[in-house]
């Protein structure tokens, strides 16, 4: 029986052929379908590196100028295309330089691979040159991380960080990997990872659920759909569609939810939380039902959580066990998939029509329009506004764009103006709320999507800190429309200390260099706009333009986004002015 | 809601890194490991943590939640102390010349159920099994003779609970029948 099982792994190993660690890495990359990596190499992933050398035909390796630009773009890839974003870094500062991206991607459930290089394998935990314990650092803001030592086990571990990062709630892997490892030789064979026993990906859905949320759907006279990315992850869009216009409900979106439905769809009652619209705001405490589909109730939607949805009972749709009860009490919770859990709903609940639930948002959306959103886009004063520049860009791209954002203001009047009518349009730093994210994002979008537009809108704050992307901008003719709203502000910042500081405006206000000099000096064409008669002109010129363009325009300094729910403040409570 | 005392039993694949994965996310919630043993469990493979907390069963069941999540855990259960079979273990090191000058010593260690492990003409080492409260109580009639080191172990614990919830959960895998909530 021994002698027989030897055999066997004899004729196995025929199969399979000799191969070198690094090499092993790459042929488990393409394996997995990856064509393109985002990194920068260094002295302990030199060896990868070269291995890739060989390979540059089918995999297209990006190099970027810092590595959290790497992150950043891979995560920007991973959301227009759904597919994993890969990323190369070298160990010691490369890895500690990528941790900003893995923890963005960590709580917004983009899924990444990141592969690091690590110090050769008798030298760990000796302090050695550009050592880091990047296991240890990433180990809160990883799905899973490994750490490889020998070159055997080069192809299991890629294999089971592809198939972690991917599956179930998706989320960022980083594989650390000696460089004697990488030297190392082994019998190369890949088989793709389906099943881990300690890992429950997408729960079965429980049907006893599905009826009694069907129940309380279709006794509910104010129902309200809250719809988060976990529709735009599940591709459950047409699922959600269908289930609202059975259902009738209004629906409203978090800013990761943004896109999942068309903007001009009419249950789409707009944007919930901090910065969102009106209606949905206030009407969450007057609804008698929440129906949250593949969103996690972060603080920046509830605002003070002993004081929302006050009225309602909450059916809460969701892929992730731990999600659930974790900021709001579900009444019925929804393990599973939405794309499967939502078709069993949809079977289930009695065609509606809210019509006159519906026509409240639209009377709070009337109030909004009148007080901020006309006001925002048909500004009378003589400064130009980020919602005007905004909504401009939006309708120039006939509302069919990528837009990508940075973090701050403008991120929050692009979520506010910025139309979509296809899914996968959006890419944000929404979680973490990462300034420079936009950059680097709109280099990954760019890529995944080459067929399709990539709007950035970006501040002053946010473009400098990460503008060393430019060069790679440059240096891969990625086609970025980026639009710096200049403010020489902080805004966002400034903004809170405008209302809740006293106007003490403590190192929020920027001494910016020339922007326009800046991309001239990395080849990239663009002008800055300072009048409103010439906004129009300028964005048709960026449009026309073929590749990257850099348009900025100097906007109100002091502006401020409405409506506002105040940290720690009820959602009733929204601030029109 | 108010705090009790929890045993969590954590299962988990064997890997380098797994106590880090676990306690870190004690770590994020602000919240004290009281006491913490691992060791193989029963089954081949499987690797048992117990950790006591004291907290809300709010918080604990969140905790539950989110060290179930971590891909490398098989299995999270929560249980109160009325749902367990648990002990600790403590040693207790005294000076030899105290045990010899009266009957006290080995008075106690009769009436604690503790027994000696060692003497030496320096110093003799006594065991004790038992809760925390029991050791603790040993620990100051002891000190009086001048306890020289004292040390306790994690809580060790068993369910009362005649099925398994680890076999059934792993039954459960291989059919795939897992609907969690």
């Amino acid at each position: 029986m021994e002698t027989l099982t030897k055999e066997t792994k004899q004729m196995e190993k025929r199969k399979t052929t000799r191969l070198s660690g690094s090499e092993a890495v790459i042929q488990s990359l393409l394996h997995e379908g990856v064509d393109l990596i985002f990194g920068y190499p260094g002295g302990a992933i030199m060896p990868i590196y070269d291995a890739l050398y060989d390979y540059h035909e089918q995999l297209h390796h990006v190099l970027v100028r810092h590595e959290q630009g790497a992150t950043h773009a891979a995560q920007g890839y991973a959301r227009v295309t759904s597919k994993v974003g890969v990323c190369f870094v070298t160990s010691g500062p490369g890895a500690t330089n990528a941790v900003t991206g893995i923890a963005d991607a960590m709580i917004d459930s983009t899924p990444l691979v990141v592969i690091s290089g690590q110090v050769t394998s008798p030298l760990l935990g000796t302090d050695a040159f550009q050592e880091t314990d990047v296991v240890s650092i990433t180990k809160p803001i990883t799905k899973w991380n490994y750490q490889v030592t020998h070159a055997e086990e080069i192809p299991e571990a890629i294999a089971k960080a592809f198939y972690i990062a991917r599956s179930g709630r998706p989320g960022p892997v980083v594989i650390d990997i000696t460089k004697d490892a990488q030297f190392g030789q082994l019998d190369f064979s890949y088989s793709p990872i389906k099943h881990i026993r300690s890992y429950t990906p997408v729960p079965k859905v429980n049907p006893d659920n599905i009826e009694e949320a069907a129940r309380l759907i279709n006794l509910s006279k104010k129902p309200m759909a809250l719809i988060g990315q976990g529709v735009i992850l599940g591709k459950a869009e047409k699922e959600l569609v269908a289930f609202l216009e059975k259902s009738g409900m209004p629906a409203a979106w978090t800013l990761l939810g943004l896109s999942a439905l068309p903007s001009d769809h009419p249950q789409n009652v707009g944007m919930l939380g901090m910065h969102g619209h009106y209606g949905p705001n206030v009407k969450t405490n007057e609804a008698d039902l929440i129906v949250a589909i593949g969103m996690r109730f972060d603080d920046r939607v509830t605002g003070d959580v002993n004081k929302y949805a006050l009225n309602a009972k909450v059916v809460h749709l969701e892929i992730d066990p731990a999600e659930i009860n974790k900021i709001i009490y579900a009444d019925v919770p929804v393990l599973g998939d939405v794309k499967e859990s939502l078709p069993l709903l949809t079977e289930k609940v009695t065609s509606n029509s809210h019509q006159e639930w519906l026509n409240e948002f639209n009377a709070c959306y009337k109030i909004e329009h009148q007080k901020i959103i006309n006001k925002e886009i048909n500004p009378i004063k003589e400064k130009m506004t980020m919602g005007e520049v905004i909504n401009k860009v939006s309708g120039v791209y006939n509302d069919d764009s990528i837009m990508v954002t940075d973090v701050g203001q403008q991120q929050m009047m692009a979520a506010r103006y910025f139309k979509f009518k296809q899914s996968r349009s959006v890419v944000t730093s929404g979680g973490l709320g990462t300034m420079g994210f936009g950059i680097p994002a709109a280099i990954g979008a760019a890529m995944g999507q080459p067929d399709r537009p990539v709007c950035l809108f970006v501040g002053d704050g946010g473009f400098q800190m990460t503008i060393q992307e430019l060069g790679t901008i440059s240096q891969t003719k990625a086609p970025v429309k980026m639009v710096l709203l200049n403010n020489s502000f902080l805004g966002m910042v400034r903004q809170w200390q405008e209302l809740f500081f006293d106007k003490r405006y403590a190192s929020t206000e920027l001494t910016n260099p020339d922007f326009q000099t800046i991309a001239k000096g990395y080849g990239i064409s663009g002008e800055k706009v300072t009048a409103r008669e010439n906004l129009d002109e300028a964005i048709e010129r960026m449009k026309q333009h073929q590749g990257a363009y850099l348009l900025e325009v100097a906007v109100e300094k002091e502006g401020n986004v409405f409506p506002m729910v105040q940290a720690g403040a009820s959602v009733s409570d929204i601030r029109l002015e | 809601m108010i705090n009790q005392e929890f045993t969590l039993s954590i299962y988990s694949e064997n890997h380098v890194g797994l106590l880090n994965q676990i306690t870190t996310i004690f770590i994020r919630r602000h919240i004290n490991i009281e006491s913490l043993t691992t060791s193989e469990s029963a089954i081949e493979g499987i690797h048992k943590f117990t950790i006591i907390v004291n907290t809300t069963r709010e918080q604990v069941e969140k905790l539950r939640q989110q060290i179930d999540k971590r891909v490398d855990v098989i299995k999270a259960f929560v249980f109160t102390n009325d749902e367990v079979i648990h002990q600790e273990i403590a040693l207790y090191k005294v000076p030899t010349e105290a045990l010899l000058n009266s009957n006290e010593i080995e008075r106690l260690v009769r009436e604690y159920g503790a027994r000696i492990l060692e003497i030496t003409s320096e110093y003799t080492v006594i065991e004790k099994t038992g809760h925390k409260f029991e050791t603790q109580e040993l620990f100051e009639k002891l000190d009086r003779f001048g306890v020289s080191q004292f040390v306790r172990s994690g809580r060790v614990a068993v369910t009362k609970l005649s099925k398994e919830l680890l076999t059934n959960y792993l039954k459960k895998l291989d059919k795939e029948e897992t609907i969690l909530d």
